[in-house]
């Protein structure tokens, strides 16, 4: 149990980096992610019915990924579209591209298939037993994947990335064009969540065209359950709270499946508790600020005060 | 250096909102100007920085930097040579980000790569410039922008305008948003900046007597036109006095004065 809710708090949890960097960086509410998680599934899916070297298919999807990502970015870009309805419309066509990639089916099984998982299995199952290997070995991959993304932050483009969904104007301020930082980042965003979905599709032993159906908001809420537990400015911090998040929230989702039937829940209404987590989440940050700035004003006014009353004596 | 060729700006031609924010203008500046604007609101101020800066494209004429035509150049490439400073503070920093990262995006202009620049070395070199700002901000390169008050973050972004050294500079009342006693501290700044880097620079300001004060030349304008330009000597004689009978004079009306403070 514990062991298959850190495998998904981690699988999911790339894709929770990729919607961090749009959501929360780039200020770039992305929703082509619906549409790219299961690109990635289904360019894996594809590669490993037709033997292609493993890494590479994995690289095919990140690029896969990455191609429609700039889609996005380029529809919003040159058309003066709304990111929103840039995100729906490279969404919406994804459906029909995914089920080409499938080669114009919804679903490829990949049981009993030659994958990556079943490889570590192979090597590491023997050792520590097949569900704990699958776990080092998103480990290793989730924890390699933000590394490589903080160090990417700490570059002159990660910095001015960071900036950009802050102030666009300053970014334009110094010389650098917008539309391609946007491009970049939406990109890169989506894709990790197509490598999250390729994952995805090994480790659940199939690829299906519905499989990344309100996968945003499954990524949204990991975002913010993260910010709920930790609170910092430091990129390294960051990323590694949103994989927290995303097991937490993989947490949460295993407790309505297995307990909900207690109090009547059924596995239909994991969308909902998934959503009314995200409203929660946003009344407690809502609740916080307003907290902090009232008692940022009233140490201002003490302050203001206190020197009023020394000025007059 | 700068050479407005009958630069004008219309918008919404041809409607009924239809605006003439600029009439046709000609302007040279002379690379080390540094020119004071002042003009009631409408007046075209802020609409002739847009044009020069790249917001805005003309509807008519020519802009041309160090005899280079600019007119049809992106904002973001003409920021390159061109610092800007507005009037709202959070404009020019990222608030959620750190002090130190938000100088090592405006220490160099132009695309960034993937090369990791800020090191123990870029960290001293940016400590020793937020000491000159006498703020005591080179204790908190590591805490977020949005952390600072509106003087300190004004303050700050004057001093990452001047890192990358830029050949013109627009302050667009970069001072009218705060209070007098960190205005006056972020106009001291402007001019040693001014005078240290001889930065060739145009500000805009409500202020007639800092119109006055600061700078080499003096434009006056009035419903999308500039109808004062004085230098030199002159400008150095200039009151606030003369600037309103001058104004008087030229456009045979009073000067409201709510909106351009006399003092």
């Amino acid at each position: 149990m514990i062991e298959g809710i850190l495998v998904e708090g981690l699988l999911y949890g790339i894709m929770a980096l990729g919607v961090f960097i749009t959501f929360r960086i780039l200020d770039f509410p992305d929703l082509s992610v619906d549409g790219t998680f299961p690109l990635g599934a289904a360019i894996m899916g594809v590669s490993v019915v037709n033997g292609v070297p493993l890494v590479l298919a994995l690289l095919m999807a990140f690029a896969g990924g990455l191609a429609a990502g700039a889609v996005t970015a380029t529809i919003h870009n040159k058309l003066k579209v709304p990111n929103l309805l840039a995100g729906i419309l490279t969404m919406t066509m994804l459906w029909s591209i995914n089920i080409r990639v499938l080669g114009n089916r919804a679903n490829l099984p990949l049981l009993r298939q030659n994958t990556i998982l079943s490889q570590v299995v192979d090597l590491l199952g023997p050792v520590v037993g097949p569900d704990w290997a699958v776990f080092v070995f998103f480990l290793v991959v989730s924890l390699l994947i933000k590394v490589l993304l903080d160090l990417f932050f700490h570059t002159d483009l990660g910095l001015t990335l960071g900036a950009m969904g802050d102030n666009q104007q300053m970014v334009v301020s110094q010389g650098v064009n917008p539309e391609w930082l946007k491009l970049i980042g939406v990109g890169l965003s989506n894709g990790l969540v197509a490598l999250s979905g390729a994952f995805a599709a090994q480790y659940q032993g199939f690829a299906d065209v519905n499989m990344g159906q309100s996968i945003i908001i499954a990524g949204l809420a990991s975002v913010m359950i993260g910010e709920f537990l930790l609170q910092s400015n430091r990129i390294g911090l960051l990323t590694v709270r949103v994989l927290l998040g995303s097991i937490v929230y993989r947490g949460i989702m295993f407790l309505g499946r297995y307990y909900g039937y207690y109090i009547n829940l059924t596995p239909n209404d994991l969308r909902l508790i998934t959503g009314l987590l995200i409203i929660a989440s946003l009344i407690v940050s809502r609740y916080r600020t307003e907290r902090n700035e009232s008692a940022r004003l009233r140490r201002s006014l003490r302050a203001a005060s206190s020197a009023a009353g020394k000025g007059e004596r | 250096m700068i050479r407005l060729d009958g630069v004008s700006k219309t918008f919404h031609p041809g409607t009924v909102n239809e605006v003439t924010a600029l009439r046709p203008t000609d302007l040279r500046v002379a690379e080390g100007d540094f020119i004071t604007i002042i003009g009631s609101n409408g007046a075209g101020k802020s609409t002739l920085f847009n044009l020069v800066a790249g917001a805005y494209s003309p509807s008519a004429g020519t802009i041309r930097i160090n005899d280079i035509d600019v007119t049809r150049q992106p904002e973001y490439r003409r920021a390159g040579y061109i610092g800007r400073i507005f009037q709202d503070p959070m404009l020019g920093t990222a608030g959620s980000m750190t002090l130190e990262d938000n100088m090592m995006i405006c220490y160099r202009k132009g695309f960034k790569g993937l090369r990791i620049s800020l090191n123990r070395r870029r960290r001293e070199y940016f400590r020793e410039q937020l000491v000159d700002l006498n703020m005591g901000l080179e204790s908190r390169m590591k805490d977020n922008v949005k952390l600072l008050s509106g003087g300190q973050r004004q303050a700050l972004t004057l001093l990452m305008m001047v890192l990358s050294r830029p050949a013109l500079i627009l302050l667009d009342e970069h001072t009218a948003a705060l209070d007098p006693k960190n205005a006056a501290v972020v106009l001291d700044l402007t001019r040693k900046y001014v005078e240290e880097y001889r930065l060739t620079t145009m500000m805009i300001t409500h202020n007639m007597q800092h119109a006055i004060d600061y700078g080499n030349r003096l434009l006056m304008m009035d419903n999308g036109e500039v109808i004062l330009d004085v230098s030199g000597e002159e400008k150095s004689r200039l009151t606030v006095e003369d600037l309103v009978d001058r104004f008087h004079r030229i456009r045979n009306r009073e000067l409201e004065s709510d909106e351009a403070r006399l003092s």
